[in-house]
């Protein structure tokens, strides 16, 4: 009775030899590979070592002035103006200043990185049945995959520091551009495409005149999802060495500091809300044309 | 490659055939040694779009496509431009074998041939009616100050002016579709493909674009196909008119051989509610045997004329009788007000 009672599972030794031999396998591949890869990724290190200076250096009431143009040209409303000015200088008044242009140095190279990754392959998985059938199951993984466990070889091969972080935060929050992307386009009016079509377009006219402008609500929902999913991250980023918001959160975890968790889990979400606001606002205007009188 | 040549285009249309399912060239055979329709999609998991498509569409006249939702009319009509590709047969447009074309030449071909309007307009919801009106000249990479000229041009032609700058979600049905028609005719292709063009609008605004149609196609004269499943739009617009059930043909022919005699039951359900007084020409009842009916009651009538507007003219004279005049303005023959009024009337 025995079967019946522990699953009979594949025997110890088996298991240990794989894992070790895999785990070895891998190792001598990192270090065969490590210095390929720090070249490799050398250029994302410079372009994330000098943003983050460059926000550092900035003298604050030009960063805040920035923001507010930002939210004047994404919303058009003096509200959500004001709002975004107020979150950044409470942060300032709370001495979280300097780790938050950190962790918004980070977020915002992270989120490039990821638009630019992600909105090409969403248009290539709208394109194609077969990648889609081959892309999607990969983002379900990507998705769900605890991101502890994708840090592990990245930090094996780059050790730790922005890059890793950056290469986990854009592989946790590609998932949703590509997907809403991919949706955006496949919704698009199938008459609309057969217009497209039947007056001689290329395919390239019909995915610059027809496709993306009218996928691009749904795209700029993804680009919101993916922002957010990035700032989720902040605090696994720190535990690989990112600096930001995230490191007083890990320190106030470490040694039960309460406040100090709660102000920088607050400017986190503070963060978040302004780049939220300001996207949606923005796709918003972008749809204007729907909607409005009917004649 | 494809190029422009004459400006008004035949079609010639021969033994095509459509299936729908992954692999319909296997069923090719079957379906031609007679395989019906449902036996296809019971045993097979195939649907049979179209079978047996011949028609000859001359340069020029309106062919109307008629049929009930599913008899594959609009799978027809996007053979012509290959928005669907046909299983097999044979599509002649102005002398190009269109089925031949590869991927640029099919695109040059939609571009330089022909033009579309669609039943939910199409229209692009980001643009303003004249982007919209000026999208297929855009696509050909006409330069912009002519083609906004184009467009506007059409736009006023349609009774659009003074709309150029609104949004389509702005603009009523009707004038939703007036943007697709100006769009259609901007890009000047000798074949215009209008799939249920009207079918969306209401009765009136219905009325008033075939108005706009007719006008426009007596400037223009282009090679139009239209499928409606309305039999008065089809009467109103058609030179010739082709009944389409289950994807086969089942009569083709002019508005009063199809009202006079169809040519079956499917075709004579169609025509039963329709007012023939309206469509059916004196010339197609009278009688041209001069012994027949007794002469000389002095009225005549013009022989091209509708069964309505006669009886007006005769019941107006009081008069029996009438002599039906030739287009040379001879006697033709005559007819009776009882063989009018008894036409008018029949049923089935």
């Amino acid at each position: 009775m025995d079967w019946l009672l522990s699953f009979p599972h594949i025997d110890r030794r088996i298991l240990t030899a794989l894992k070790t031999s895999v785990d070895a396998w891998f190792r001598d591949v990192a270090r065969a590979l490590g210095s390929a890869a720090d070249l490799v990724f050398h250029p994302l290190h410079v372009a994330l070592g000098g943003f983050e200076r460059f926000m550092l250096t900035v003298p604050w009431p030009l960063v805040i002035a920035f923001v507010a143009l930002v939210a004047w040209l994404g919303s058009r409303s003096i509200k959500l103006v004001l709002g975004c000015v107020s979150i950044f200088v409470l942060i300032g008044l709370f001495d979280m200043w300097e780790d938050t242009m950190k962790t918004v140095s980070m977020i915002f190279v992270c989120s490039m990185l990821t638009i630019v990754l992600g909105i090409p392959l969403g248009i290539a998985t709208a394109r194609s049945e077969r990648l889609q059938k081959a892309v999607l199951p990969l983002l379900d993984v990507m998705q769900t995959m605890p991101s502890f466990v994708y840090l592990i070889p990245v930090v094996m091969l780059l050790g730790i520091g922005r890059v890793p972080g950056l290469i986990a935060v854009v592989i946790y929050s590609l998932p949703p551009i590509i997907r809403l992307t991919n949706l955006g386009i496949r919704l698009v009016d199938r008459e609309v495409i057969e217009a497209a079509d039947a007056f001689g377009s290329t395919g390239r006219q019909k995915l610059f005149t027809v496709q993306l402008p009218l996928a691009l609500p749904t795209i700029m929902a993804g680009v919101n999802q993916a922002i957010m999913m990035a700032l989720g991250m902040v605090v696994i980023a720190a535990m690989i060495g990112v600096q930001g918001l995230g490191q007083p959160v890990l320190k106030a975890i470490a040694n039960q500091y309460f406040t100090l968790g709660v102000f920088n889990g607050l400017a986190i979400v503070g963060i978040a809300i302004v780049f939220d606001r300001i996207s949606q606002a923005y796709g918003e205007r972008l749809q204007r044309h729907r909607g409005i009188g009917r004649g | 490659m494809v190029e422009r040549t004459a400006r008004s285009v035949g079609i010639r249309i021969e033994g095509l055939y459509k299936i729908f399912g992954p692999t319909p060239a296997r069923f090719m055979p079957m379906v031609q040694a007679g395989m019906d329709k449902d036996e296809l999609v019971r045993s097979h998991g195939h649907i049979l779009g179209l079978r047996d498509i011949d028609m000859e569409i001359a340069p020029g006249t309106l062919q109307v496509i008629m049929g009930l939702s599913g008899s594959g009319k609009s799978t027809l009509i996007r053979h012509i431009n290959r928005l669907v590709e046909p299983t097999s047969g044979k599509l002649t447009i102005g002398g190009i074998d269109v089925l031949a074309l590869d991927g640029s030449e099919l695109t040059e071909f939609r571009r330089t041939y022909t033009a579309m309007v669609f039943q939910k307009f199409g229209l692009l919801p980001h643009r303003t009616v004249l982007q919209n009106a000026a999208y297929g000249l855009e696509v050909q990479n006409v330069p912009a100050r002519r083609r906004r000229e184009t467009a506007m041009r059409w736009l006023e032609r349609v009774g659009l002016d003074g709309f150029e700058n609104k949004y389509p979600d702005e603009l009523s049905g009707g004038m939703q579709q007036r943007v697709g028609l100006a769009r259609a005719l901007a890009v000047d292709a000798p074949v215009l493909l209008m799939d249920e063009a009207f079918s969306a609008l209401d009765p009136l605004i219905r009325v008033e674009m075939q108005d706009v149609l007719l006008g426009i196609q007596e400037e223009v004269r282009k090679t139009i196909i239209f499928i409606t499943h309305d039999l008065d739009e089809a009467l109103r617009l058609g030179d010739r008119i082709a009944m389409l059930r289950d994807g086969e043909v089942v009569q083709q022919g002019t508005s009063e051989e199809i009202v006079l005699e169809p040519a079956d039951d499917y075709v004579r359900r169609f025509v039963r509610e329709v007012n023939r007084g309206r469509f059916v020409r004196v010339d197609a009842v009278m009688s041209s045997d001069g012994a027949a009916l007794p002469p000389g009651s002095g009225v005549t009538v013009d022989g091209a004329i509708t069964l309505e507007q006669a009886a007006r003219i005769m019941a107006g004279s009081g008069a029996e009788t009438a002599d039906v005049l030739g287009a040379d303005g001879a006697i033709v023959g005559s007819v009776s007000l009882r063989r009018i009024v008894s036409t008018m009337i029949a049923n089935g």
